[in-house]
């Protein structure tokens, strides 16, 4: 009893003791680094934005820890590697830890899930949060048992003294125990001592998931849940100008019939007679259409030919530049699905005057920002909790979903109202990755150097993603509709379409132009890496060309022009365990190579591929890859591998097989069979992923590393096994066929 | 209608054209299979009627009244994963998972029949279902290890039976 209340009162005095304790830690940390009074560096990560502690990490007295994060699980398995991260710098086994993801009522704002930036932005902040935590805690545990903090340990969620003595982490909180601002420097746990970060942890998803646990927003069952459909218009130019419900209306379980402009849908008790009902209204509705849609025949002529909004991103070409040899190369992309496999889907309820979704969004906060405002309500009015859907690779159809649910929902307060999209929904009306055109122009000189480039791609936007109401379907076809905002370009460093349009390669004189397009004629958005799968296709495309026109082996002469160390490692490590130099090519088997750095800024990638092409179809087939990666810190390496073999088998199917396919008003590729993607008999024989750890350095986003690198691997392989070389994505049989059939 | 779903029978109460994929999920709350395409192109939906995969998103229930259907509910739990759960938990074979469930049923039903498939059997089994995720690799890996697992299983009970 006595001890009870002794360490009550303790912990509640300790409050504020703690914050000069902790402050004092901070400031022999920073004294370190900094002399004078120069400005406070910036906070790590995502603790720029949310500098609380207990935005990120709560622990209660029970000692139960909560870790949060703004990033949602899109099966990349954030949710592990940040408990890897968690786990390690606290101190806690991870199996103890529970995991809150996005959650605008629980969460901080990180924006969207996306660009390969959830380690970077969430896991840098945790990993500081959980490391400053610890010491806070060690700083307490210190004053308890009038100890110095150095002869403090910490271990499974305890500070043990020298003595013996512990004190649970529990223990030694009280309430509001870590809402401190962070500082900028942690003292975080040295690499080589680490037991969790940078070991292969399985995935905390993946059990439930292979079982049939509910796993999904299409999983939910909420009490008194009615299912909704949606009655998409047939086109993009499509308006309702009649529809006649008596007969949907009639049918068993139908609940309510809702038109708002062109927006119609339809709710029943059942999830089957919603879809009944929505087959019987979609034949009642009639339309009015247009051709709106450019010639898909003409594509790259037409994206050439909109309006375009040119900035030069590099700019230092030299004067007076002797060239050996001059080449030259355009390169096109169609637009491109994001094709998840499980349609989006979402469930919304409204409550006392409050909308509650639950979503597979990328982004909550923004979501929820475009449906509050689509709804005319203020943003605290409108929850987003982050559901996972199947996987996204981007903005998908996920947004509109939750958008479609919102709206729906209101009509029916107190009732949970689940929405998914049909097959033709999602393939017909997600956002699709852009059709871009690249060219590019280099000089060679005596020696076989590149030296001179001129590089330029067009495209359209890569985000239209939400934060005003106008990016979603339902707020578009309402009746008091709301217009997509105008299009911008995402700056550089990052970029959009000009994402990794500028080579990572010493190059003496260069310029490279984006030409932003802001008419869309096709709804587009973020797909995964956005432009940088076409310019990293285009530039290593090139690259092999001029390899080839200086007669030089295309992996030596890569390493020619690299002095990024880390680049060059990835560049060896992939040639030297694929066995670039004793590959023996012959008629239609051949190799190619590829690196990029994602974003210039992000991980390191370098793929050799083994492409085998049948001669009398044109079919051109994966056989092996084999990539190096370089993440920086790599927290957890079979996640890391286990992105990249996706990466590149994703990156496989869009470049051997994928186009969005339309006639002049609509979509026409509405399903697997219109739009066909790989399948397990063109599953290559083997796909390595090797890593190169960098302990103690910074996160680097590893998701999307893959697509540009393995869409290039694949082009120069199959140039390599056929001596002709295909330009045009993807390099479909026909394609392949055309110009090597015999 | 009765249904017989993972050893258990039950009293339906739907549509007898409502495919089996609404049953399940809807009726008997159970995840495993899911809705991908509604068209039979995808495989998301697959589970064993009678011991062959079929798709559920295109099975009206009235044609599988009486037949033994099994879900990937009805393989293991998450306490007690059955082998190719297991193999799939293992080989870290998901990464969204949207499309496992029906890879693992395909699997079933072809080990089922065939322990001894050959990789190229492997493939040629799975190829009706699609994974967006580009997890072949760990698919194909899973289904090895877990044809594997089967095999010493049963020369396991084999060997302790005398
Ligand atoms: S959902 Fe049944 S095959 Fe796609
Ligand atoms: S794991 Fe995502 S679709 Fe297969």
């Amino acid at each position: 009893m006595t001890s009870a209340l002794v360490t009550r009162r303790s912990v509640l005095a300790g409050t504020g003791a703690l914050v000069v304790s902790f402050s004092s830690i901070s400031r022999a940390l920073t004294q370190t680094l900094d002399t004078g009074q120069r400005e406070k560096p910036p906070l790590p990560g995502s603790l720029k934005e949310n500098p609380f502690l207990d935005s990120w990490i709560r622990i209660e007295a029970d000692g139960r820890i909560t870790i949060f994060t703004g990033k949602a699980e899109l099966g990349q398995g954030i949710k592990t590697a940040l408990l890897q991260v968690a786990a390690e710098q606290l101190d806690v086994p991870l199996a103890s830890l529970k995991l809150i993801t996005a959650d605008t009522s629980q969460t901080a704002n990180e924006g969207f899930t996306a660009g390969s930036h959830s380690m970077q932005d969430s896991g840098t902040a945790i990993l500081h949060a959980a490391a400053q935590a610890r010491a806070i805690l060690v700083v307490e545990a210190a004053k308890r048992l009038g100890v110095t903090e150095e002869t403090l340990k910490t271990k499974s969620g305890a500070v043990i003294a020298a003595d013996g003595r512990k004190l649970g982490y529990g223990e030694l909180v009280s309430e509001n125990f870590l809402h401190l601002e962070a500082q900028p420097q942690s003292p975080l746990k040295d690499p080589a001592s680490f037991t969790v970060m940078g070991k292969s942890t399985p995935r905390v998803d993946i059990p439930a998931k292979v079982t049939g646990g509910a796993a999904y927003v299409q999983d939910m069952r909420l009490p008194g849940m009615v299912h909704a459909r949606v009655v998409r218009p047939p086109s993009y130019s499509a308006s309702l100008t009649n529809v006649d419900t008596a007969g949907a209306e009639k049918l068993p379980g139908v609940i309510k019939i809702l038109r708002d402009g062109n927006f119609l849908a339809v709710v029943a008790e059942r999830e089957f007679q919603a879809i009944k009902a929505m087959r019987a209204l979609s034949a009642a509705a009639q339309w009015a259409q247009k051709p709106s849609l450019p010639k898909q025949s003409e594509l790259p002529a037409t994206v050439m030919a909109l309006p375009s909004q040119d900035t030069a991103i590099i700019d230092r070409r030299q004067e007076g530049i002797v060239a050996a040899k001059k080449l030259e190369a355009t390169c096109t992309r169609p637009y491109q699905a994001h094709g998840s496999i499980g349609p989006s889907c979402a469930v919304a309820v409204w409550n006392e005057e409050s909308m509650t979704i639950w979503t597979h969004t990328q982004g909550v906060y923004p979501d929820r920002q475009a449906i509050a405002q689509m709804l005319r309500l203020p943003p605290e009015k409108v929850r987003c909790i982050h559901v996972e859907g199947s996987g996204c690779y981007g903005h998908n159809g996920a947004d509109d979903a939750a958008a479609d649910a919102a709206l729906i929902a209101r009509s029916l307060p107190g009732r949970p109202v689940r929405v998914q999209w049909m097959r033709e929904q999602e393939h017909a009306w997600e956002p699709f990755g852009p059709a871009m055109v690249t060219k590019v122009s280099a000089a060679l000189d005596e020696a076989g150097d590149i030296a001179d480039w001129d590089y330029a791609v067009w495209s359209n936007t890569h985000s239209t993603r939400p934060g005003g109401a106008g990016s979603l379907l339902a707020a578009q076809h309402m009746a008091e509709p709301f217009a997509l905002p105008a299009p911008k370009p995402i700056p550089q460093p990052e970029g959009g379409g000009d994402r990794n349009a500028i080579p990572l390669y010493h190059l003496p004189s260069a310029r490279v132009m984006h030409h932003f397009l802001p008419a869309m004629p096709v709804r587009v958005s973020a797909l995964r890496s956005l432009g940088a799968y076409m310019n990293v296709f285009s530039i290593e495309s090139f690259m092999d060309e001029l390899a080839e026109a200086a007669g030089r082996d295309p992996v030596e002469f890569r390493l020619k022009h690299l002095d990024d160390v880390r680049a060059r490692d990835v560049v060896m490590l992939a040639s030297e365990r694929f066995g670039w130099d004793s590959f023996q090519r012959r008629l239609g088997r051949g190799c190619g190579f590829a690196f990029a750095r994602y974003k210039n800024l992000a991980a390191y990638c370098a793929i050799a591929a083994e492409v085998e092409v049948e001669r009398e179809t044109g079919r051109a087939r994966l056989v092996r890859a084999v990539a190096a990666v370089d993440s920086g810190q790599t927290v957890n390496p079979d996640g890391v591998i286990n992105q990249v073999e996706g990466a590149i088998l994703q990156s496989a199917s869009w470049t051997l097989y994928e186009s969005v396919g339309f006639d002049d008003t609509r979509i026409t590729s509405i399903d697997w069979s219109t739009y066909p993607i790989l399948r397990f008999d063109a599953v290559p024989a083997s796909v390595d992923v090797h890593i190169i750890d960098r302990p103690g350095q910074p996160f680097l986003g590893t998701g999307e590393t893959g697509q540009g690198p393995a869409a290039a691997a694949i082009a120069n392989a199959v140039a390599n096994a056929t001596g002709k070389r295909f330009r045009d994505l993807p390099l479909t049989r026909q394609r392949i066929k055309n110009v090597i059939g015999v | 209608m009765k249904l017989k779903v993972n050893g258990s029978e039950y009293e339906i109460d739907a549509d007898p054209d409502t495919p089996l994929l609404y049953v399940l999920r809807n009726d008997l709350a159970l995840n495993g299979a899911k809705f991908g395409c509604g068209l039979g192109q995808c495989g998301a939906c697959t589970v064993m009627v009678d011991g062959k995969a079929i798709f559920s998103c295109l099975t009206p229930m009235l044609v599988v009244e009486g037949k033994e259907i099994t879900t990937v509910e009805g393989l293991g739990s998450i306490d007690n994963p059955g082998p190719l759960q297991r193999a799939f938990i293992e080989e870290q074979a998901a990464q969204c998972g949207y499309c496992i469930a029906g890879m693992i049923m395909r699997a079933q039903a072809l080990l089922q029949k065939n322990p001894d498939a050959s990789d190229a059997e492997v493939r040629a089994a799975l190829e009706p279902n699609l994974c967006r995720c580009g997890t072949h690799m760990r698919i194909l890996r899973a289904v090895r290890r877990a044809a594997d697992l089967m095999r010493t299983a049963a020369h396991g009970s084999e060997r302790r039976a005398p």
